[in-house]
């Protein structure tokens, strides 16, 4: 009983070791990306010579549908993980993951719409490739409400669980639906046989925000991981001295 | 300088897309920091409690901030 | 095989019969999800969309954008290189919208043939590039203003 509690909490005090030599980088990583993301992208990058400087806005809507489509991924993956060897940490990623998840999710369909409003003359259209955006920004908000409606945390965890795996069909959907159906939304310009069709100029300030981004992420998330650790250790804490008043270190 | 304000025109479109991405990714380090700082702080406040002592059964946790109740979020 | 094993395979089983169930779904509603008719498609399914409203995708057939007398009315063709189909519309057009580009129309086809646009979208392609770039390829002969997938959509 001792060695599984020792087991439970050995890797959380290795992750949080690592958390906190990782964390630095990536911060600072996080901010120097970002200045020179948004340098490139506001400034030393041309108009585009059909959609003039609303481009711009690609550099920030790419980027962030990028991340919304590889954080609910990964969540699907810890959730896997969980599901089948049991890791401690797998469901604590997928908590702290999910909010930063619906964040990006929800730049990604704020600025397409601005960027759709100019270009194609609508704010939104029912079309394949943002229906099913908007199914994913679902998922996260209610992965994150399932998740809290159970007042035993772990079987919150576990329902969570199954509906990122049911959800993860919506991934695949997002990337082909410019393929598989006539869309609104244009083609792949990045990730597509052939290569870019984006301009080295245009390329590369989209890359740096890209990474920007992904920094921002591993920063953001690390900490949601210690939070959740520490919240986890609360909880214990607070179940084994509602029991007695003598309490041992649980930690 | 009014012309790279203006964005071609645009300057609409362009400016609250940068800013929505800013606010919302601002505002989720922020959220997180907050939550972080309250939990380490309720976290050592029941581990200042350890050092074994007879408690009262109704005296759940006298002393602790009143920011316990929120600890489950952020 | 150990427990853990065995809750492998019942996930990769679970997540097996999921992509099964949902691939066979979207072939079955294949129909109802469309977008966009092509021109083409209207010769095809012209009977299904006979007095409903659908939209209408293809490119602008260069030459074929008309302004009206009356100043608000504009008539223009929409292709997909095999078939074309003539559009009326009153109202703004997006700014992208312009002949040998992408655009997709909602509205009604009329008895006479003619389709009557409640909305025109413009469709861009997946091409992004300076004005300089684009004005060399255009003295090398080389500029295709419009990618020509917009209408094998």
């Amino acid at each position: 009983m001792t060695t599984a509690l020792m087991h439970r909490y050995a890797n959380p005090a290795r992750f949080l070791r690592i958390a906190t030599v990782v964390l630095p980088w990536a911060a600072v990583a996080a901010g120097l990306l970002t200045a020179a993301g948004l340098y490139l992208s506001l400034f030393a990058s041309p108009p585009d010579y059909q959609q003039g400087d609303t481009v711009r806005i690609m550099y920030i809507h790419v980027p962030a549908a990028w991340m919304s489509m590889f954080i609910y991924t990964s969540m699907a993956v810890a959730a896997a993980v969980g599901l089948v060897w049991k890791h401690p940490l797998a469901d604590l990623y997928a908590k702290a993951a999910a909010p930063i998840g619906a964040g990006f999710t929800a730049v990604c369909l704020i600025t397409g719409s601005l960027w759709g409003a100019p270009m194609w003359g609508t704010w939104w259209v029912w079309d394949a490739r943002l229906t099913s955006v908007l199914i994913l920004f679902f998922l996260y908000l209610g992965y994150m409400a399932l998740v809290n409606a159970f007042d035993d945390p772990e079987r919150g965890v576990k329902a969570g669980n199954v509906l990122l795996l049911v959800g993860i069909v919506n991934v695949p959907i997002i990337k082909f639906s410019v393929d598989w159906w006539n869309t609104l939304h244009q083609p792949a310009s990045v990730v597509r046989m052939g290569g870019p069709t984006i301009d080295g100029s245009m390329l590369v300030p989209l890359l740096v925000m890209a990474l920007a981004f992904k920094a921002y992420y591993i920063a953001t998330v690390l900490l949601r991981i210690k939070s959740e650790i520490i919240q986890r250790k609360i909880q214990t804490l607070r179940l084994t001295q509602g029991d007695s008043g003598a309490v041992e270190s649980g930690a | 300088m009014a012309q790279f304000l203006a964005m071609g025109g645009y300057a609409a479109f362009v400016w609250p897309a940068y800013g929505v991405a800013a606010v919302v990714l601002v505002a989720l380090v922020a959220a997180t920091l907050r939550g972080l700082r309250e939990r380490e702080a309720t976290l050592k406040a029941l581990e200042g409690m350890r050092p074994a002592r007879r408690r009262s059964r109704r005296a759940e946790a006298p002393d602790l901030p009143p920011a316990q109740a929120k600890v489950s979020e952020g | 095989m150990t427990r853990k094993k065995r809750r492998l395979y019942m996930l990769l089983l679970a997540l097996l019969g999921l992509g099964t169930a949902t691939a066979l779904t979207l072939t079955a509603f294949q129909d109802n999800l469309v977008f966009f008719f092509s021109p083409s498609d209207l010769q095809t399914k012209g009977e299904q969309v006979k007095d409903r409203s659908f939209r209408l995708g293809g490119l602008v057939e260069d030459g074929s954008v008309r302004k009206l007398p009356d100043g608000v009315t504009v008539e223009f063709r929409v292709t997909d290189t095999q078939h074309t189909v003539g559009v009326s519309y009153r109202g703004q057009l997006p700014d992208l919208f312009r002949e040998g580009q992408g655009v997709v129309a909602e509205g009604k086809l009329r008895p006479d043939g003619v389709f009557v646009a409640r909305e025109v979208l413009a469709k861009h392609d997946e091409n992004y590039m300076p004005p300089e770039v684009t004005d060399a390829l255009k003295r090398a002969g080389q500029y295709k203003p419009a990618d020509t997938r917009a209408s094998a959509q």
